[in-house]
């Protein structure tokens, strides 16, 4: 073996070196992101004026001149409006939002009884956080505990009438409870019972089809309001006097059935992005029809309609407002009933209310919206 | 066996048909141990929860006070929020048994919908508000031909507004709203000039106005609106118990019986008194209605004469301080007139 005269050898690998200073730090990062061109540049500046112009009056607004407690509409009201503020002063009332929050979440619901939703809304996030993060095992017994055990007994907790419980009519029920209760009873109905019209809507037997299809779109062709108005001034002339029919019950279909109409429609999507060599191949494998349709397609076709779905219940929750209509009061119509309270009455009262039903309900759509991107980026299995 | 069968049918029909047929509201509200009261969904002094979530408002304070005629209890009524277009169905079908959400007492009312009205609770009238800044010099109805009209829909006031202007040859621009709390909004954001509802839902938006000095109430009122609360046709004795009800209440204000002086007032040498408060031996009034015969003293117990009630909602008491005007008593120049309880 010859030996070979080589003069330099590297025995280990070149440390990484940090990057140029012009390319690193916060510098570099508002160069490339904010100012890389003109059109860049222009459109920063836009938006930090509209920003610098928008968000010190919201803060003066929201924080500072805010007043956070008192007894009456008179800490919210100058002294023109019969109150004690200097004149020109404007601050939001969370002294209104702070005496009225047990009714924003309960409604009227009585104030002794209030550990019952409570305790509702323990169970259901004891349940809904372990289902939700992947990690967790025992998905089938969670899934069980939470769509098939917990209805029943929020059912029985909340209404009462059972286990020495007093009985609490459902027109005493408001606010956050039921908005979330509207908006659960939808979801969890809404999903399979959308699952089954998309299904039934492509089957090759005519008269499910036929029923699907006229399901789906009569109820896609009425607006919820009119049916809700209906159920309320209508039906009740029908039925023989005496004889009533809950109004929060007439909610839960409507709303369920409208979910239901328009989740068919976003899962039919789904079905026909499926190639139709997966349909076959689920044949040629043997497979029956529900065998191919839970094993094969439908986790595909629902793994890409999650943004829809998801979609359909962020646009359901916001729709239970739509329940004042029938004299039920979710979070938005409780917070508007309290308007009418002329201890509260002034100028600052209404808005100081809707901003924070809008804080409650962009909350709760935020969180589905980032919980869906979360799910689709996991099961994005088939394209990473 | 099958005469058994025809007899449980035979029952189970006859007991649909009772209970379908059944007039006598106040056996059923006796049965089920309590009032089922239609009030509205939010209007300040008449009917708004308060920070506990009661309702609280001159017009539950009525429904109360038929409770407590009936179960000696002013807390057994149940309250149903209805809107404007659902009142009436609501009474009608008997999902409620006394509507007492400030409705108007009209002929159509009272005839074509099968309604009684049992009295005046309130006498009101539509009037007009405008911004007096953005509508310099206009100090009469009269010049307001052209201008947007904030009206709340389905109810009488829109009626009126449609009347007057087509009485006096004027045009105007309704802008109609579902609720109370989105013609306040409107109106202070500019979008109408004029503010028509009734003169006591004027003093409630008043409150709610950036700035109140700016607005001023013209001097025209251009209709009647006595509120009261109503209960089906065909049923007279429930009728007569909430006419009665409010008849009570007046005459307990006239006799100067309160809440706090009822139960001396039992004593009172005065005939009138001891009649009305069932301390006449041998008395009959409150059987006769179909209640027990301390039916009055109940009611003042539970929520006082009417001048308290007033008071307490919207009067001088309450942050609207509405002045009594049409609502005192006939002997302080009012319309309020208590018949005689004898």
């Amino acid at each position: 073996m010859q030996e070979h005269d080589l003069t330099f050898v590297r025995a280990e690998m070149v440390i990484a070196q940090a990057p140029p200073r012009g390319e690193r730090g916060l510098g570099s990062w508002l160069r490339r992101n904010l100012f890389a061109s003109v059109g860049d540049t222009v459109l920063t500046i836009i938006g930090l004026l509209i920003v610098a112009y928008l968000l010190p009056p919201f803060i003066e607004w929201a924080l500072v001149n805010a007043q956070w407690t008192g007894p009456d509409r008179s800490v919210c009201a100058t002294v023109a409006q019969g109150g004690v503020q200097p004149d020109g002063w404007s601050g939001a009332c969370w002294a209104f939002v702070q005496a009225k929050f047990g009714q924003f979440m309960f409604g009227r619901y009585p104030i002794d009884q209030r550990w019952r939703p409570i305790l509702v809304a323990i169970l259901f996030v004891a349940l809904i956080v372990p289902m939700a993060m992947p990690r967790v095992p025992r998905k089938g017994l969670n899934a069980i505990l939470l769509f098939l055990i917990f209805p029943v007994v929020a059912f029985f907790l909340l209404v009462g009438g059972v286990f020495g419980l007093p009985h609490v009519e459902t027109p005493r029920w408001g606010g956050l409870l039921v908005t979330l209760a509207l908006s659960y009873v939808g979801i969890v109905v809404s999903l399979p019972l959308g699952i089954i019209f998309a299904l039934g809507r492509r089957s090759k037997m005519p008269v499910i089809k036929t029923a699907c299809v006229v399901f789906i779109e009569t109820v896609r062709g009425v607006p919820l309001v009119t049916v809700l108005f209906m159920a309320s001034v209508m039906l009740p002339l029908f039925l023989p006097e005496g004889v009533t029919f809950d109004k929060f019950l007439r909610a839960l279909i409507g709303v369920s059935l409208f979910a239901a109409a328009y989740m068919a429609e976003v899962v039919r999507g789904g079905l026909q992005a499926i190639p139709k060599g997966q349909y076959e191949g689920a044949d040629s494998l043997g497979l029956g029809y529900w065998q191919k349709m839970i094993l094969i397609i439908l986790p595909q076709a629902l793994k890409l309609v999650i943004p829809g779905i998801v979609n359909t219940f962020i646009g359901m929750f916001k729709d239970t407002s739509l329940v004042y209509i029938i004299s039920m009061f979710d979070l938005l119509g409780v917070v508007r009933q309290n308007f009418s309270d002329a201890t509260w009455a002034s100028p600052q009262t209404p808005i100081s209310g809707l901003v924070f039903a809008a804080l409650i309900f962009w909350i709760f759509c935020f969180g589905m919206s980032r919980y869906s991107m979360f799910m689709e980026r996991r099961l994005d299995t088939g394209r990473r | 066996m099958k005469h058994i069968a025809i007899g449980v049918l035979g029952a189970a029909a006859l007991g649909l048909m009772a209970s379908v047929a059944s007039a006598n509201t106040l056996d059923d509200v006796k049965a089920k141990g309590f009032i089922q009261c239609g009030v509205n969904t939010g209007l300040a002094g008449f009917a708004a929860p308060d920070d506990k979530g009661e309702w609280k408002g001159l017009d539950v304070d009525f429904c109360r006070a038929v409770a407590a005629a009936v179960f000696g209890d002013g807390s057994k009524v149940k309250f149903t929020p209805l809107t404007a277009k659902e009142r009436f169905t609501a009474l009608q079908s008997g999902e409620i048994d006394l509507l007492s959400r400030n409705t108007t007492w009209t002929i159509n009312r009272d005839t074509a919908l099968g309604l009684n009205f049992a009295g005046v609770t309130y006498y009101d009238g539509q009037g007009f508000m405008i911004n007096a800044k953005k509508l310099p010099g206009v100090n009469s109805a009269l010049q307001l031909s052209g201008a947007a009209v904030c009206v709340q829909a389905g109810t009488t006031t829109e009626l009126n507004l449609a009347d007057y202007f087509k009485a006096n040859k004027m045009e105007y621009n309704p802008v109609v709203f579902e609720k109370l709390a989105e013609v306040n909004a409107a109106y202070d954001s500019g979008r109408c000039d004029v503010y028509t509802t009734d003169q006591s839902g004027l003093y409630g938006i008043r409150l709610t106005l950036k700035s109140p000095d700016d607005h001023v109430v013209l001097p025209e009122i251009i209709s009647k609106e006595p509120l009261g609360p109503a209960v089906r046709q065909g049923d007279d004795q429930w009728f007569h118990i909430v006419r009665w009800t409010y008849y009570a209440l007046l005459d307990a204000e006239e006799l100067g019986v309160t809440q706090a002086n009822v139960d001396e007032m039992k004593n009172s040498p005065n005939p009138k008194i001891k009649r009305m408060l069932g301390g006449e031996t041998d008395t009959k009034i409150g059987t006769d209605l179909g209640l027990t015969n301390d039916w009055a003293v109940n009611i003042i117990k539970a929520v006082g004469n009417y001048g308290e009630i007033f008071d307490r909602n919207v009067g001088a008491g309450s942050p609207l301080k509405i002045s009594r005007g049409l609502n005192a008593l006939w002997t302080k120049g009012g319309l309020q007139y208590g018949m005689p309880i004898r």
